[in-house]
């Protein structure tokens, strides 16, 4: 799924107008914990969170996400946005919870990129 | 690829509904690149620029001179280098109905084209090949100027001769890497990248990893290997941010077979180990929690992105962690952890 079809589903407002949205993304993954998205997410999928501190970014660079969405229209410090910014990772905000986004996108057909979750 | 009708066809499974087999992380790794080039090429660079035209006032039988000799089946018809019409083999069968050779292409042309923009992407193009069931589209430019034509063909080309630039690049790429260690004669040679850790410097956690990642894609390992050595060494670069006293260093050390990832740190030192490699054992603080980190899963997440870890510590003197990826004989890059 396009990450432009992704932005108005979640009804998102783009923070990096910088990037380029026209970014193919294959799966969703949600999760607040950082070691849980580092555990369990597989690449080339947007994160949803309602973390927006800078780690958010750095955790989804290592883990090879796309883009992430924040969600209940949180804004990120402008740290954020820099450092996404430099590393090339589309930010969006949307004022939808993290079921309604999650199952709006799911029912638009994006499926779960969440790996194994074992922790063996 | 000679036929210019814009007539239809079935949309095979694959456009109608897209890839719906699960893949693995070395499929998607795959596959993805096609679609990624799917939107990186533009349709400007896998058309066909060198064209066979007709003009509204031609007469049709010096159209169909033009597709008897050229051995096609329709041509756009341009007028003042505007996309005006195509004209196909279909409407001269038109016009033979009428009888009527004495004509001119305007009368029996097709007047609403479907187009494609030379600036978009080629899944743009499969996109209107697979609405409009067509074989073929016109290009135009951004002022509705004729620049080429867009077959299916052309888009496999432009994929297959980008794939072919892009296995050339990899290959020098990991020829140069590899020389690094085949070239430099030694009993062992080692490459190795320290990073200073500061201790609580939470807004440049996670840059040294980066680097780690992007150091070891250089050096020619697969994207699975770099993936497992990225994340483990930022978690373990997040717990030199945490919990040390004054940081500490992390440590890169790549040979041909072997990469070993160590940080080290002088103090507090951990006085129950077996405690802290316990999942969800935790002595993060509030703040460290808000921001999505400790869990509890650090060096739970470590063990399972390499191959072997150790950690030592002394209570008052610091911590040593060390983790080991093994490397297949043949290359640098591996393919994954062996299971």
């Amino acid at each position: 799924m396009n990450l432009n079809d992704i932005i108005e589903l979640s009804e998102g407002e783009v923070l990096t107008p910088e990037l380029s949205t026209d970014v193919n993304i294959h799966g969703g993954y949600c999760a607040d914990l950082m070691s849980d998205v580092l555990a369990s997410s597989r690449p080339r999928a947007v994160l949803i969170t309602g973390l927006t501190n800078p780690q958010v970014v750095r955790t989804a660079q290592i883990a090879e996400f796309r883009a992430i969405i924040f969600i209940r229209g949180k804004q990120p410090q402008q740290e954020t946005i820099e450092i996404a910014i430099q590393e090339n990772m589309p930010l969006i905000t949307s004022p939808l919870g993290m079921f309604e986004l999650t199952g709006r996108l799911h029912d638009a057909g994006l499926k779960s990129y969440e790996g194994n979750v074992s922790t063996n | 690829m000679k036929e210019m009708s814009q007539q239809t066809r079935q949309p095979t499974e694959q456009e109608k509904y897209g890839r719906h087999r699960p893949v693995t992380d070395r499929d998607a790794q795959e596959i993805n690149r096609v679609e990624e080039l799917s939107y990186d090429l533009k349709i400007r660079e896998v058309m066909t620029s060198n064209l066979h035209t007709a003009t509204p006032d031609m007469p049709l039988l010096k159209v169909l001179e033009i597709l008897r000799v050229n051995r096609i089946s329709g041509v756009p018809v341009v007028q003042d280098g505007k996309l005006v019409g195509i004209f196909s083999i279909e409407d001269i069968v038109r016009a033979l109905e009428k009888n009527d050779f004495s004509s001119t292409v305007s009368q029996y042309m097709t007047r609403e084209v479907v187009t494609v923009a030379e600036y978009e992407s080629i899944v743009k193009a499969i996109q209107t090949f697979t609405d409009s069931r067509l074989g073929r589209l016109p290009v135009v430019n951004k002022d509705d100027e004729l620049v080429g034509m867009i077959t299916k063909g052309d888009i496999t080309r432009g994929i297959l001769l980008a794939l072919q630039r892009d296995y050339k690049e990899e290959e020098l790429r990991r020829y140069r890497a590899s020389h690094l260690f085949e070239d430099i004669i030694s009993d062992r040679t080692t490459l190795v990248l320290r990073y200073n850790i500061k201790a609580g410097d939470f807004t440049h956690g996670g840059n040294a990893s980066g680097n780690i990642k992007r150091a070891l894609l250089r050096l020619g390992a697969d994207a699975q290997l770099a993936r497992r050595c990225g994340i483990a060494a930022y978690e373990a670069e997040m717990n030199l941010i945490i919990h040390t006293n004054n940081g500490g260093i992390l440590k890169l050390e790549v040979e041909p077979h072997k990469i070993t990832l160590s940080t080290t740190d002088d103090g507090p030192g951990i006085p129950d180990i077996e405690k802290v490699l316990q999942p969800g054992y935790s002595t993060a603080t509030d703040k460290v929690r808000e921001m999505g980190f400790g869990a509890g899963m650090g060096l739970v997440n470590i063990k399972r992105c390499v191959d072997k870890m150790e950690l030592e510590s002394t209570v008052g003197k610091g911590s040593k962690l060390t983790m080991r990826i093994t490397v297949p004989p043949e290359t640098i890059a591996s393919k994954g952890k062996p299971t």
